[in-house]
């Protein structure tokens, strides 16, 4: 099956399962109420956008240079630097440090950056035990399921499924679907592994040059009980979560809560820049910092597709995204969804792969409206499918450009171009729609499934234009 | 055209025109989309402006073509064709400044204002206007008013069963209304709700006119 077969099944079988669009549309609709009461004076949202985007946009241009002062920093500080421009590489540098620590059960933060490389199952091939500490995570983990968004990973579930999931996990506790009992049964559960774990993963949200410092926005204290209680703490993130100054953060945390789950700042907001120092009582005596490329570099070589690396994984696209809210984040079966996800994921594993994700889009401009730094998501949907059905359409470094064009699909372009390009041919054409409009099919494929067809009017508009006696020139 | 020229406005239709280009463009396929943006680019010449009576061609022209042209030798003209492109209730309200009388019987409308007047061209607020100045027409706001209808041109036919889904949605926050009749400054728009509610009626559930801005006004403040 090929890679647009299989999203057409993945798609017809989210739009099939009602609960889970019913649970995704109330939750979209709570997060978009939230962000927009933050967010009620438009020429203040307008400023802080701008200067969100030049912050990003600037860090973007001068990566490079702050990616060496952030090593030497962090080295500095005493957090041991890692680089790998693979996923294997990253998953591989990983195990190898728990493995020279002694490393058997380590509890994670939440980090997207983890999902995108497989880490959990890469370390559990290895014998690691793996657990999520952060709810949504904990959840989906037991689920045995990918997150279907990139900030509330199990935001497709109600509490309702989630009680029974609870219950069939660990039968000892009493069956509940109050929010709050649930929360304290997983809090339960998962603060005795802390103590025992050996070792915490988490993600990063924006690593400081200047001061070596590592940022970590959450909202459990599970990052920071992940960060802070076992011994050896490994944070993973992107090449692109390097700014330059602590003064950056303000402004970027800023439009990422907000924008995120309307919160004006989460619970908790940890910067991270040394493992324990001889006179304090708690840390992790071992911090690692694994960079990784997966892709990156290839797309901050071009000057339009760049734009993609601003973001600051704060999902409001995916919120905003009509497409999103109908089919939800496995539907799309990456592990970034929505439109940041479809502007992304076919420049990190090819066209090829997983370019026809550019086709689930209505170009409705929402997510645009309401990134926070920017970033024109349907300019660049478009411009990759121009790539997919195109292998000279530019020079840009893109993957799998051409490998989506189809012949049919040229053949029937080039005749409409033809006709629409002539206004001779154009207008028999619509003379021939218009006369013969009788003959017009009442079934068109799918189109008719949900709409019936369009009937061409009696005379076209040339003809209308004539006989009222408008200047026809 | 009948509203423009009652209104002392000299309309030129020029003959030769046909498509913006656009279903080509939001394909992939430029190469198609240029030769065709090109010859209707070529309808006008002179300096006079240009009224698009749909959100969506208007800011395929305005917007879109400077991208589509980047590096051709038509470049400079087809942005001096952008700076003349109006959408037709922009044009009504910011450069007539048209004075509406109301003479229809009373009636409840809700107005679906497509994602190119929202987001791209940002006219949205004078199809409002407009209708703010007709006494006897009370707008009617519905649910996710600002949330696409799942047109989105050759989306509808690639991605079928979403668009479907969406336009589902969109009927039944307009149906919710209660109001008659559904006006929009969009054709494309008003073909897929138009025919997502004529659809509808076949298993039973109420339907909802759908008309354009310009035929409503037309017919509520000029036919005698």
């Amino acid at each position: 099956m090929n890679q647009t077969e299989a999203f057409y099944q993945r798609i017809e079988k989210a739009l099939q399962n009602d609960q889970v669009r019913q649970n995704i549309r109330s939750a979209m609709n709570g997060l978009m109420q939230k962000r927009a009461e933050q967010f009620n004076d438009p020429e203040e949202l307008s400023e802080l956008r701008e200067k969100a985007r030049s912050i990003r946009h600037y860090s973007l241009a001068k990566q490079a240079e702050l990616l060496e002062k952030l090593e030497q920093k962090l080295i500095e500080n005493g957090i041991q630097v890692h680089w790998a421009e693979t996923a294997q590489q990253a998953n591989n540098i990983i195990s190898t440090i728990l493995k020279d620590a002694g490393a058997k059960t380590i509890v994670k933060g939440k980090s997207m950056v983890s999902e995108e490389i497989g880490l959990n199952d890469y370390l559990e091939q290895q014998q690691i035990e793996v657990l999520e500490s952060d709810l949504g995570e904990f959840i989906i983990q037991l689920a045995k399921e990918p997150p279907s968004h990139i900030v509330a990973p199990a935001i497709h579930k109600n509490r309702q499924q989630i009680a029974k999931l609870f219950h069939h996990f660990f039968p000892e506790l009493s069956y509940s679907e109050d929010v709050n009992e649930l929360t304290l049964m997983a809090r339960k559960i998962l603060r005795e592994k802390f103590e025992k774990a050996d070792a915490g993963v988490s993600g990063v949200n924006f690593a400081v040059a200047e001061t070596g410092t590592l940022c970590l926005v959450e909202n459990e204290g599970n990052g920071r009980l992940s960060t802070t209680s076992p011994d050896l703490h490994i944070a993973i993130t992107g090449i692109e979560k390097v700014v330059e100054k602590l003064s950056d953060i303000p402004g970027l945390l800023n439009m990422l809560t907000k924008s995120a789950t309307g919160q004006t700042i989460t619970t908790y907001f940890n910067m991270i820049s040394r493992p324990r120092q001889p006179d304090e009582k708690d840390g992790p005596r071992a911090v690692h910092l694994v960079l990784l490329d997966n892709g990156r570099s290839r797309i901050r070589f071009d000057n339009d597709l760049l734009e993609t690396l601003r973001c600051i994984r704060c999902g409001s696209c995916m919120n905003h995204c009509p497409v999103y809210v109908h089919v939800g984040g496995h539907a799309y079966g990456t592990t970034y969804p929505g439109p940041i996800g479809t502007v992304l994921e076919p420049q990190l594993a090819g066209i090829n792969n997983i370019g026809a994700l550019t086709s689930a889009c209505s170009l409705c401009g929402a997510c645009a409206e309401v990134c926070p730094v920017k970033i024109p998501l349907p300019k660049l949907i478009n411009q990759l499918r121009a790539e997919a059905v195109n292998e000279h359409f530019s020079d840009k470094p893109v993957l799998g450009k051409g490998s989506l064009r189809k012949t049919p699909e040229v053949i029937a372009w080039s005749i409409w171009q033809k006709i629409y390009s002539n206004p001779f041919l154009y207008k028999t054409f619509s003379w021939f729609a218009t006369s013969l409009n009788f003959l017009t099919p009442s079934k068109l494929g799918k189109w008719s499934k949900y709409r019936t067809v369009p009937k061409p009017a009696k005379k076209s508009l040339n003809q209308l234009a004539q006989e009222n006696g408008f200047d026809y020139e | 055209m009948q509203l423009l020229r009652h209104e002392g406005v000299r309309v030129i239709f020029p003959k030769n025109q046909g498509c913006c280009g656009q279903p080509a463009f939001n394909s992939g396929y430029r190469e198609q989309a240029l030769p065709v943006a090109r010859a209707l680019s070529k309808c006008f010449p002179k300096e006079l402006p240009i009224i698009v009576p749909s959100a969506s061609c208007a800011g395929m022209i305005k917007h879109h073509w400077q991208e589509l042209f980047a590096g051709q030798e038509d470049e400079q003209y087809v942005l001096d064709i952008a700076s003349r492109t109006y959408e037709l209730t922009e044009y009504l309200v910011n450069e007539l400044r048209i004075k509406l009388t109301d003479l229809g019987e009373p009636i409840e409308i809700a107005v679906h204002s497509s994602c190119s007047a929202q987001r791209e061209m940002k006219v949205d607020q004078h199809i409002k206007s407009l209708i703010s100045q007709l006494d006897n027409v009370n707008i009617i706001e519905h649910q996710r008013k600002t949330e696409c209808c799942g047109f989105g041109g050759t989306f509808m036919v690639k991605q079928a069963d979403i668009s479907g889904a969406m336009v589902k949605d969109k009927t039944d926050c307009l149906r919710e209304t209660g109001a008659t009749t559904v006006i929009s400054q969009d054709c494309g728009c008003l073909m897929n709700i138009g025919g997502a509610f004529e659809k509808q009626m076949a298993s039973g559930e109420k339907s909802m006119n759908t008309q354009h801005i310009a035929e409503f006004l037309w017919q509520r403040c000029y036919k005698e």
